[in-house]
């Protein structure tokens, strides 16, 4: 089995990568949309635009260097998220409501 | 050596529908498959754009010149968001460009093909658009998640050339006689390249049997052909269009529309290179990357100058 090979190496002409985060509706998060090859922010910001807001619908967009992205890595899946398993009384089911209570 | 535990564990993912994302461990052979897929691809999307381009200047109205234009422009960027999911697998844009400016790589046969009237440019959104359409809807629940997200992208913005296409093809099939001639002609002329879209037959595909273990594919390419073929008949005689296939036959039975025999030995000659256009379009790549060289550089010196300045600053 390998793993990714994130390439270092300097870029030949098309510029860093970067990834790109829009917002489609007002109030909504951003989200990830996909990446692109841009020399500066300016011009990863313009290249976003042509790239994924061609059909309108996009409010915003956030353009960040893919280098600057730490992101958890699969082997991380049990250890690093077990805190968040464990603790079912985090979850309002886990609390009995009293008889004739209506909840909502 | 792959661990076979591994691989085990692997397969189990896949069978469970779960979806593979770049970190993830993979076997090195899903990982090579799908650059060779998603990069193919790619390649197809940006070579596309080469055929229809030709018909910018000539378009018959502007309303016409104005959807092909974005039609021209969405296939670019059909090319950037696949050249950005096989760059997930650890593989270089500058690579890959540099392997179809060579000649090295492969994109679909069917941009091999010249563009001769007006309504090859309706045809070709009609029907390869058509046939595209069926490949990626599939394609959109493959296995490996950059590659499902950048079919799913792909596919909402696909329709709108299908239309296009078919507004096109309508238009001339019920204009005066030799409009109708003219539309028929492209539709003789496409009909069995846009078949060939989809590749050989089950029982003559290397790569399919594997590709459907790991669901990046999950119909075969006669399954897709044949849903094509049943998708198109119908919508050519509603627009009084005659398909060019002697033994086009509809089975009550299976409700399939059989059809004749592919001619292989054309569809591996282009493949091969042989094609009518194949030099064509790899020259026409080569110049627009030569002739956009002095944007990249200008780009890159003006980012390299400010990055100069910030750093004193």
């Amino acid at each position: 089995m390998s793993e990714q090979k994130k390439s270092t190496a300097p870029d030949s002409g098309d510029g860093a990568l970067w990834e790109i985060f829009v917002q489609e509706k007002q109030g909504a998060p951003h989200l990830h949309a996909g990446s692109l090859h841009a020399p500066d922010a300016e011009m990863a910001l313009q290249n976003a635009r042509d790239v994924y807001a061609r059909r309108g619908r996009v409010l915003s967009i956030w353009v960040v260097p893919a280098v600057a992205i730490t992101a958890s890595s699969p082997e991380d899946d049990g250890p690093f998220f077990e805190p968040g398993n464990d603790k079912v009384y985090r979850h309002p089911q886990f609390y009995k409501v009293p008889r004739g209570v209506k909840v909502f | 050596m792959e661990d076979n535990a591994k691989m085990e564990q692997f397969q189990q993912r896949i069978d469970a529908g779960e979806k593979i994302e770049p970190k993830d461990s993979m076997p090195e052979k899903y990982r090579k498959q799908l650059i060779r897929m998603i990069s193919q691809h790619a390649h197809s999307e940006i070579v596309g754009m080469l055929p229809e381009g030709n018909w910018i200047t000539r378009a018959p109205s502007l309303q016409r010149k104005l959807s092909l234009i974005a039609k021209v422009q969405d296939e670019a960027g059909h090319g950037l968001y696949l050249y950005c999911a096989a760059e997930t697998l650890g593989i270089d844009r500058d690579e890959l460009v540099q392997q179809l400016l060579d000649g090295k790589a492969k994109y679909s046969s069917i941009f091999n093909y010249p563009t001769l009237t007006w309504a090859d440019i309706g045809v070709i959104g009609w029907l390869v658009d058509g046939a595209a359409i069926v490949n990626q809807t599939m394609l959109a629940k493959a296995s490996y998640g950059p590659y499902s997200r950048a079919m799913i992208r792909i596919c909402k913005e696909e329709n709108f050339h299908k239309r296009q296409g078919m507004e096109i093809v309508a238009t001339m099939a019920a204009g005066v006689p030799a409009q109708k001639k003219m539309a028929q002609d492209a539709v003789n002329r496409w009909w069995w390249p846009s078949l060939m879209m989809f590749g050989p037959h089950d029982s003559d595909s290397p790569n399919s049997g594997v590709l459907l273990k790991w669901k990046v594919k999950t119909k075969t390419n006669d399954e897709l052909r044949q849903r094509f073929v049943n998708l198109t008949v119908p919508q050519a005689r509603a627009m009084g269009l005659s398909i060019p296939d002697p033994n086009l036959k509809y089975d009550p039975e299976t409700k399939n529309w059989n059809f004749g025999e592919i001619d292989w030995d054309e569809f591996y000659q282009v493949i091969k290179g042989n094609g009518p256009c194949n030099e064509e379009r790899i020259e026409a790549r080569r110049k627009a990357h030569r002739d956009g060289a002095w944007v990249r550089d200008a780009a890159a010196a003006y980012a390299a100058k400010h990055a100069d300045k910030s750093n004193v600053a």
